[in-house]
């Protein structure tokens, strides 16, 4: 394998990517939203309990390769205990490091904790959407509360 | 060209030769390219004759009188002439050049679609159509009340004869069918299937978009009312296809699209129509890329298109037998007929993270839905790998591909 096919599927990346973390239904979510990818059919489901302008809960089901699978499971982590506010933020903070120019990604790499695991996806392109598909996700829950389904197409 | 094939072997070395992409090297490794049914690579003569448009003979066709114009008329038309024999076409006039399957599907859905069918007609299609002949008909069936059929197939990628037979009416207008599988590989009985669809009293279109590259293709003897295919496909450029339809048909026909080239005469009350094919050749047509796939025809010719079917035919099948030796690996599409695609999924690893190791191996194939989520919601995946071959493919590429999935599930499995 090349060094960067080793970065893209970090160990961390392939433990998510098998063993999802939070990957589970939830009963009554303040905020809920679908992503699906048309290009390779990914689908993610994502549900939120939000208290106070506080992320109390996150699951997510649906079905998607192993970074984006492991990019979902390693979001619900991140964002339990964040306010709404922060959520957006680290999801802007992670579109910048997989997708960003280099500047950007080295900027935000710092503050992204975990996530710093996804720089990999930069040198490929295709697999970016992977990736994102779950934030884009998230995003769509908190800004429209709910309901929604965005696509990345 | 070098690849003169003699005998009943196809001279694969001598073949390669003809490709200039295949000495290239992707990520450190020798490109093994088996994406075949997205495009082919292109033979050098495919090239030069692209090339040699541009250099010598640049023009536009059909209206300048000066030299150049006429040269770039008489290769165009040339192109024509052989796609015409390609096909087994009786007439130049039958066959219209168009962007590739996609538009020529789409030319009959509004043309002839728009004029012959109403309310209550049905359009059959089958359950493993590219989304380029589901979608075209879904179109026309919402605008004019008519209603989409589609007939199933069986869990080895096959059309249910009966089931078939069963959905043709009196209500049938039109019968469209993918000749060989995209995501599939399967075969289509096509010649019975129109013989079928003409008892019922219904037309009939061929989708040959993957099977023109690797079998002999002859419309009369076929019988279809409508045949197309794309050139990029068939070692071709692409932006080149070509829809076939019968001379009758075609002249009934309404024009599509409204330009130069496709008139007589012009004024504002009114316009008068040219004659086919060029009633359909509205604007200026892909001149460069007619000529191209005129190149690749001769190029085919001289190779032997049963020789190079047969040699993946080859392939086809120890590819399978490789594949199958790999635990955890199934097989999706086990029709009995069944020509250069190999699609599969490996259990708990998804076709991208299979695709993006694959890459870095050098290995080009295709993971996705390939243009037909029917059939992956039919078989319960949400994509596939998929091996296709082409006549340059050896055995040896197959070897890598199994190496390549040996450590793709080393690492993700």
């Amino acid at each position: 394998m090349t060094p960067e096919l080793r970065e893209l599927y970090q160990e961390v990346i392939l433990d998510h990517g098998k063993r999802p973390r939070n990957f589970r239904t939830m009963a009554g979510p303040t905020h809920h939203a679908d992503g699906f990818n048309p290009l390779c059919g990914d689908k993610v489901h994502l549900k939120l309990m939000v208290k106070d302008g506080i992320i109390q809960e996150v699951a997510f089901q649906g079905q998607g390769c192993a970074i984006s699978t492991a990019s979902a499971s390693m979001m619900t982590q991140m964002l339990k205990g964040l306010e709404v506010a922060e959520a957006t933020e680290l999801a802007e903070k992670v579109r910048a490091l997989v997708s960003g120019n280099d500047d950007e990604a080295a900027a935000v790499r710092e503050q992204v904790g975990k996530l710093s695991v996804f720089s990999g996806v930069r040198d490929y392109p295709a697999r970016v959407k992977c990736a994102t598909l779950v934030w884009h996700t998230l995003k769509s829950a908190l800004n429209n509360g709910g309901n929604k389904t965005i696509s990345t197409e | 060209m070098s690849s003169v094939s003699e005998g009943t072997i196809l001279d694969v070395r001598a073949i390669r030769r003809d490709f200039p992409i295949l000495t290239r090297q992707v990520h450190g490794h020798p490109l093994v390219y088996l994406d075949n049914a997205a495009t082919t690579q292109k033979p050098q003569a495919v090239i030069d004759a692209e090339l040699g448009f541009y250099r010598e003979i640049c023009s536009n066709v059909h209206r300048g009188v000066h030299e150049l114009s006429g040269r770039a008329t008489e290769a165009f038309e040339t192109a024509r002439g052989r796609v015409r024999r390609f096909l087994g076409a009786a007439d130049d006039h039958e066959i219209i050049f168009v962007r590739g399957v996609t538009e020529g599907v789409n030319l009959v859905a509004q043309s002839w679609g728009r004029a012959n069918v109403g309310p209550g007609d049905e359009i059959l299609i089958t359950a493993m159509e590219h989304h380029s002949n589901i979608v075209p008909w879904q179109m026309l069936c919402q605008d004019k009340g008519a209603t989409l059929k589609v007939a199933p197939i069986n869990d080895a990628g096959e059309v249910i004869p009966e089931a078939y037979a069963a959905l043709l009416g009196p209500k049938t207008r039109l019968v469209a069918m993918v000749h060989q599988s995209n995501s599939l590989g399967t075969v289509n009985p096509v010649r019975k299937m129109i013989e079928m669809a003409h008892v019922a009293g219904a037309l009939t279109l061929v989708d040959g978009a993957q099977a023109v590259a690797h079998r002999n293709v002859d419309v009369r003897d076929l019988a279809t009312d409508f045949y197309v295919m794309s050139g990029h496909k068939v070692y071709g450029p692409t932006g080149i296809g070509v829809l076939y339809g019968r001379a009758e048909l075609l002249e009934a026909m309404p024009p599509w699209q409204g330009g130069g080239d496709m008139i007589l005469s012009v004024t504002f009350e009114r316009s008068t129509y040219n004659q086919v094919p060029f009633k359909f050749e509205a604007g200026t047509p892909n001149v460069a890329g007619a000529i191209g796939l005129g190149a690749a025809i001769a190029y085919l010719d001289q190779v032997g298109l049963e020789l190079a079917g047969a040699h993946e035919a080859g392939l086809l099948s120890y590819a399978t037998e490789v594949l199958t030796a790999i635990p955890d690996l199934r097989i999706i599409g086990t029709a009995r007929e069944k020509a250069s695609v190999i699609s599969f999924v490996v259990d708990d690893i998804h076709p991208h993270d299979i695709g993006t190791i694959l890459d870095g191996e050098g290995i080009a194939l295709r993971t996705g839905h390939h243009c037909t989520q029917p059939v992956m919601d039919r078989f319960g995946v949400a994509a596939t790998v998929r091996a296709s071959f082409a006549m340059y493919n050896t055995r040896e590429e197959v070897d890598a591909l199994a190496v390549g999935l040996g450590k793709v599930i080393e690492v993700l499995g």
